[in-house]
């Protein structure tokens, strides 16, 4: 909430700039596509599309809730303009930093030359004061993607905006309008400030903890949690309401720039086939998004087309896409929920036929907790041993275990017993340092799991096994070998890594040769969950689907859990690998990819 | 009896590691406590040994069933030989299994023969492929590609920019857990104890100061420890430094040896030993626990023992055990930051201490109301 008192003054100025100005002054601050009461996205709109594209990277004013802050924009806006490309075309985009640090435009999910990549000190040097980068690169796909910075925290500020690329031929999916949803959390607070407090204080923004008072008032979790398990998560010094590290008492949470009480509102006529690309630039906010009484049909994941999966409830990790398929029939309004994963607020936006129309806002719903499983237990110790990958036991306390079965639940007496950090359980390559809290006992794969806390909601959710291909995987090989990745932190001292080492470490790169196939699984040694996001490829996301994987270039591992992954590593030279929520990225889990040779240009 | 004295004290010291090993069982801070010592590590670089998915690939069929572990062809390879030592070699294990049946010619056949291989969550084991390093192609080319393309030593600045932003940052905090003033009949006062550090996430320097004195008269006690702090577990740190009392006189420099972190329970506990510029050796421990009301409203609990290994006359402490300190204190989070607070203090001094301060005249318990605030940034 400090700061330096310029600052203060500049907001003071600029509030009541807006107090006089009202919509005049908020209105040109938004893209057209972006603005409330839109018909959706049109050819005749102002779009940034065709060869030359040039952006300008600053300062601007940003209101939200009657406040107003200063963001990092790309053409002065929050979100950033839309760029609209055909698969086929190239494209130069020339951008120009007038701040007065580094910037930088990384193109979530684009297929290009690494060069183009756009992350400074992997990809290229970053875009210095004054200066102006020239991007340019063919496009080479489709699908609906994002752009945002690279360098340092700037994300959280505003320096987002999406990206679509029309396929050169038919589009596969067939629709009648399309509104894009730019889902983001935007906070008044400066970003470094906000990494200095979970330094300090790993649970300064959770204000949903587990209480006294809690246990006497109907509807709260502390009442299911029986006394014996909540002094077990003490004694396990972790706090099973740790779900975001970020939440709504700092987050505004915006739909196209837009805080709930703004209320975005996109239009439609009731009988057509309306197109959401939906895309979750936040910083650090996993979003569960639905429409209350309307299906949603996903049709796109990350950019690569599914077959339709229809769900009434979508979980959007931290740098995902998904483009979805609604018709509304009727003549009413819908209301847009996009509630933040601990429920600790909501973004929210509305569908209607005509502007001024709005439909009940749900209330939030109850916080999830987390459970045996986000502890890398699932199903342990509730008589499913049969079930259980017993490789993965060898490093097991058997007398705990034992102990465990008879208690038969997530009890005090049981859990005290188990080692929650068996060093035999990490490989011979991770460091079990100050910076790994905990160790996975038997991580699961999370792919047919909902995402935290949405078991139990009473309607279809997606899950990542309903994702299947449109088209056939490119490259039919089996992987030659694997790798495994542990995902690993501290939440108390809230350092994040790879393999216990964090970025800063000096740690040696993760190496592909050209063209190598390689299984890559990725172990949740935490409590919290992470969108991986690997840079300049789309790999498989082991689902069940052989031949049919989805192909995605962010993959969302749940907590105490894996995921598998199969990489076709065909784009020579230098990526960033990392977790896309920001302050675990800034706080340590990030690494290069290598893929090498680089000879014969780009695949 | 010193020698008795200072094992007591390096029992107080170490209970925090005790402590953490007891409810934790965590073999990797005390290796002695080990419950894996039996266990035969050398199994520990094959990463998680699972039923060999082979067996079933061997069979010619392409049904997995459950592969019979003790069948398990492979279960007396040494799974190091699986990594090519000479990755030039065939990397491919499946070279000898006929990996052409494997490969998904009709993906989306309905009746994919593929279906049952674990490829899901439901089905069964997933495949296990050698973990092994990359092959050599992957060593071929430049260190860095963009050195190819742009300024290497432009490049090397952003890398460098890079490396510390991710994960070498510099924080800092500054606690002032007590300030406060004790009321007590006849005789106000005051007390304060704050911590300030400044530092990354493993190595930081720690500054404590605490003290305490009545109103319109000297302080009573002052002093500060300035510390380097490392982190030697992820809920530790070691800390050693220096001590300066500049109250009571005569003032007097310690070095300090301690441990600070969480304990299970999430008990904060501050164990530290220190030796006097006199030679005296002394020792205190504190703990303290916040249990959440509700989100704002916040009892805390806390305690501190005092000890020392010989008697120190002139400041009039005994050997032994000198004092206790127990304090409930209330406080509010208006903000995070800002929290103001009510409670009650008792302190009693114990054996030869209390006996010193009879001789003085003066009590060996004392219970205050204590109102102030928790502030930090």
């Amino acid at each position: 909430m400090r700061k330096s008192s310029s600052i203060l003054d500049r907001r003071a100025f600029l509030a009541g700039t807006a107090a006089i100005g009202g919509a005049a002054v908020f209105a040109p601050l938004l893209p057209a596509w972006a603005q409330s009461g839109t018909r959706g996205l049109k050819p005749d709109m102002p779009t940034l599309s065709g060869e030359d594209i040039a952006l300008r990277i600053g300062h601007s004013p940003f209101t939200v809730g009657g406040r107003t802050g200063q963001a990092v924009t790309i053409n002065g806006t929050v979100p950033a303009p839309l760029i609209r490309l055909r698969e086929g075309q190239n494209v130069r985009i020339a951008v120009t930093n007038t701040l007065e640090e580094d910037t930088s435009i990384h193109w979530h999910g684009v297929l290009l030359p690494f060069q183009m990549d756009g992350v400074p000190g992997v990809s290229f040097p970053g875009i210095r004061p004054g200066e102006t980068f020239v991007y340019e690169f063919p496009i080479r796909h489709a699908g609906t993607f994002w752009y945002h910075s690279h360098s340092g925290l700037q994300e959280q500020l505003g320096h987002y905006g999406p990206l679509i690329f029309d396929p050169a031929g038919a589009d596969p999916v067939a629709y009648d309008r399309e509104h894009v949803l730019v889902l983001s959390d935007w906070s008044f607070m400066n970003p470094h400030t906000m990494l200095r407090k979970l330094k300090a204080m790993g649970d300064y923004f959770n204000r949903q903890q587990l209480t006294v008072a809690g246990l006497f008032r109907t509807g709260d979790p502390e009442q299911q949690m029986p006394l014996s398990e909540r002094l077990m998560w003490d004694r396990m010094r972790m706090d099973p309401t740790d779900i975001a590290d970020i939440t709504g008492t700092t987050y505004t949470y915006l739909i196209n720039g837009h805080g709930p009480q703004e209320n975005w509102t996109g239009l439609f006529r009731p009988g057509e086939r309306v197109r959401l690309r939906v895309i979750n630039a936040s910083a650090m906010t996993v979003f569960n998004v639905r429409i209350p009484g309307l299906p949603i049909t996903i049709v796109q994941a990350d950019g690569n087309n599914v077959r339709p999966v229809k769900v009434d409830e979508f979980q959007i990790s931290v740098a995902e896409t998904y483009d979805a398929i609604v018709e509304p029939a009727d003549d009413r309004a819908y209301t847009i929920v996009a509630e933040s994963v601990d429920r600790s607020g909501m973004g929210r936006g509305t569908l209607a036929p005509r502007m001024g129309m709005t439909a009940a806002v749900p209330p939030l719903r109850p916080r999830p907790t987390l459970g045996m499983d986000d502890m890398g237990m699932a199903g342990m110790g509730h008589g499913s041993m049969g079930g259980m990958d017993h490789g993965s036991m060898s490093g097991m306390d058997h007398g705990a275990m034992a102990a465990m079965g008879q208690s038969g639940g997530m009890t005090g007496m049981g859990m005290g017993d188990m080692n929650m950090r068996d060093e035999s359980l990490a490989p011979p390559d991770m460091k079990v340092g100050v910076g790994v809290d905990m160790i996975a006992m038997n991580p699961q794969d999370s792919v047919g799991k909902p995402g935290l806390g949405l078991a139990n909601v009473g309607h279809k959710v997606l899950v990542y096994t309903d994702l299947v291909a449109l088209e056939p995987n490119p490259d039919p090989r089996p992987p030659s070998r694997s790798l495994e990745i542990h995902l690993t932190g501290n939440m108390e001292r809230f350092m994040w890594s790879f393999d216990g080492r964090q970025f800063s470490e000096v740690v040696e790169p993760i190496r592909f040769a050209r063209n190598e196939r390689v299984r890559v699984t990725l172990v949740n040694d935490t409590m919290m969950q992470h969108p991986i996001h690997l840079h300049g490829h789309f790999f498989e996301v082991v689902n069940g689907h052989p031949g049919h994987h989805p192909m995605k270039h962010t993959v969302n591992v749940l907590p105490g859990s894996k995921i598998t992954f199969d990489l076709t590593a065909d784009n020579p030279g230098d990526w960033a690998f990392h977790c896309h929520l920001l302050f675990h990225m800034h706080a340590g889990m990030f690494n290069v990819v290598t893929v090498r040779p680089l000879d014969g240009g780009p695949a | 009896m010193k020698a008795l004295l200072i094992a007591v004290l390096a029992a107080a010291v170490g209970t925090p590691a005790y402590a953490q090993h007891a409810g934790h069982t965590m073999p990797m801070q005390a290796p002695a406590a080990d419950p894996h010592a039996g266990h035969d590590m050398n199994a520990k670089p094959a990463p998680a040994p699972q039923p060999d998915p082979h067996a079933g690939h061997d069979t010619g069929t392409a049904t997995p069933a459950s592969p019979p572990a003790a069948a398990d062809p492979h279960a007396g390879h040494d799974m190091g030989t699986m990594q090519p030592a000479a990755p030039a070699g065939p990397t491919d294990p499946h070279a000898g299994h006929g990996m052409g049946t494997m490969q998904p010619a009709a993906p989306a056949s309905p009746a994919d023969p593929h279906g049952g291989h674990g490829m899901g969550p439901e089905a069964g084991p997933a495949p296990v492929l050698p973990e092994a390093p990359p092959p050599p192609a992957a060593f071929s080319g430049p260190r860095h590609a963009a050195d190819m393309l742009f300024d290497p030593s432009d490049m090397a600045r952003a890398r460098e920019d890079l490396r510390v932003e991710q994960g070498g940052a510099t924080n800092y905090r500054v606690m002032v857990d007590q300030l406060e003033a004790r009321i007590h009949d006849g005789r106000d006062g005051y007390l304060w104890d704050a911590q300030g550090w400044y530092g990354g996430d493993i190595d930081k320097l720690w500054i404590k100061t605490e003290g305490e004195g009545s109103f319109g008269e000297k302080t009573e006690e002052a002093e500060v420890q300035a510390l380097w702090s490392r982190a030697i577990t992820p809920w530790f740190d070691f800390q050693a430094g220096i001590r300066y009392d500049f109250r009571p006189d005569p003032e007097r420099g310690h070095l300090v040896l301690g441990l600070q972190g969480l304990v299970p329970y999430e008990f904060e506990v501050d164990a530290a030993a220190f030796v006097s510029d006199e030679g005296d050796v002394s020792a205190r421990f504190e703990a303290e626990y916040d249990l959440l009301i509700t989100q704002r409203l916040i009892l805390q609990p806390r305690a501190e023992v005092n000890l020392a290994a010989q008697e120190v006359r002139e400041l009039g402490i005994g050997s032994g055990i000198n004092d206790i300190e127990l304090g409930l204190r209330l406080r509010y989070e208006f903000a995070r930051e800002f929290a103001p607070y009510v409670g009650v203090e008792w302190e009693r001094k114990l054996g030869e201490t209390a006996d010193f301060a009879r001789d003085e005249g003066e009590g060996v318990d004392d219970l205050f109301f204590v109102t102030g605030v928790r502030i930090w940034f």
